[in-house]
């Protein structure tokens, strides 16, 4: 049994630690909202985007000499796989959940005999280190920012686009956590080089009759179109993932500072336990003294 | 009135229905009106003229990268950067 004075210190540390979590949680509230409210300002433009895509990729025959962005390079040995994390943790399963993901895919790629490459965004993903130590290829810090920039995807999206210029890999894959809720953030993976261009998405954006007069002409835009839409989805990944890390800490601070309220209570209950069974004690010493006399 | 809606990755900048924009393409700076033929131009780094009204002052916005498009619901540009 614990000294009542341990106990009481005891009860102090969780009180202090409770503090910290709920204040974490408000924080990552506030910060939810305003990642959420990014996300959704992006929206329009993937959108519009996606759309032009896939107007213009359906005019477009994918031929030897179609830019390498869409046509690929013709290999599926090298996967790259891109994994974006936070640069912070206490968020829950959030950054595990997405390690999780791509471990899957490598463990799935590897088994078909093909050579797999990380490429980490974002400090947690570190961890892949462990797992895979030569095959870290980069490691992209994204820093402290208090929301996040297209220019920081842009300068991802432009590493990744030398490097398959260069031919160190084939197929890139980008893994982050789709965010649906505060609660229920969904890992997820997808290709991004080459280009999948939604099947069967014939646009009907543009056939209202008239004939769409290109400038130049559709490869050069398309040619031009292809980068951008690598950062495009870099960005939207980013997003995703800073408002579910946002909601992953939330729930995840959430839970501990109900958890600590629990221990709380509980030690409560055992000090007053302790406190009282010391004054019987006591008492019974004074009373079998008193009847002795 | 011509439907002009100006994105952003970050945002949605502008959507507003204006009398003309003037579009920096790569091919050279286009006007467009209102029934202006379907068109699609990459644009080069520049400044783009928003006509509100018929010989109102144009208001000036430096785009970066990018295209803009014109079909039968207006003109979007799809800028990297808007200021």
């Amino acid at each position: 049994m614990a000294s009542l004075k341990a106990l009481k210190i005891r009860i102090g540390s969780v009180k202090s630690t409770q503090k910290i979590t709920k204040a974490m949680k408000m924080v990552a509230a506030a910060k939810l909202r305003r990642a959420q409210e990014a996300a959704m300002a992006g929206r329009p433009y993937a959108e519009r985007l996606e759309a032009v895509m896939a107007s213009l990729a359906s005019k477009v025959t994918v031929s030897e000499n179609s830019p390498k962005l869409l046509a690929g390079t013709g290999k599926d040995q090298v996967h790259l796989l891109v994994v974006a994390t936070s640069e912070r943790g206490l968020a829950g399963a959030f950054n595990t959940n997405i390690v999780r993901a791509a471990r899957k895919k490598a463990e799935e790629l590897e088994a078909q005999g093909k050579t797999v490459r990380f490429y980490l965004a974002g400090k947690k993903g570190r961890v892949l280190r462990r797992f895979y130590p030569t095959s870290v290829i980069a490691d992209h810090e994204l820093g402290q920012h208090k929301t996040l920039a297209f220019a920081q995807a842009r300068e991802v999206a432009d590493d990744l686009i030398a490097r398959f210029e260069r031919g160190e890999f084939d197929v890139a894959h980008l893994f982050f956590a789709r965010f649906q809720s505060a609660l229920v953030q969904i890992p997820t993976g997808q290709q991004i080089i080459p280009v999948a261009v939604p099947a069967g998405a014939v646009s009907t954006a543009n056939d209202g009759g008239a004939a769409v007069e290109y400038e130049p002409d559709e490869e050069a835009i398309l040619a031009e179109l292809l980068p951008r839409n690598v950062a495009i989805q870099i960005f939207r990944a980013m997003q995703e993932n800073a408002a579910s890390e946002q909601g992953s800490r939330m729930t995840a601070m959430d839970n501990a500072t109900r958890n600590a309220g629990d221990m709380i209570k509980r030690l409560s209950i055992q000090y007053n336990r302790a406190r009282q069974a010391a004054i019987t004690t006591e008492l019974v010493e004074i009373i079998s003294g008193a009847e002795a006399l | 009135m011509l439907h002009f809606e100006l994105v952003t990755p970050e945002r949605l900048v502008r959507s507003e229905d204006v009398y003309m924009v003037t579009v920096p393409g790569t091919e050279g700076d286009f006007g467009v009106l209102e029934g202006h033929a379907p068109l699609m131009s990459t644009i080069r780094d520049g400044v783009l003229l928003v006509h509100k009204t018929a010989g109102a002052t144009p208001e000036a916005i430096t785009i970066r990268g990018g295209f803009a498009e014109v079909n039968a619901s207006g003109l979007t540009v799809l800028a990297e950067q808007a200021v």
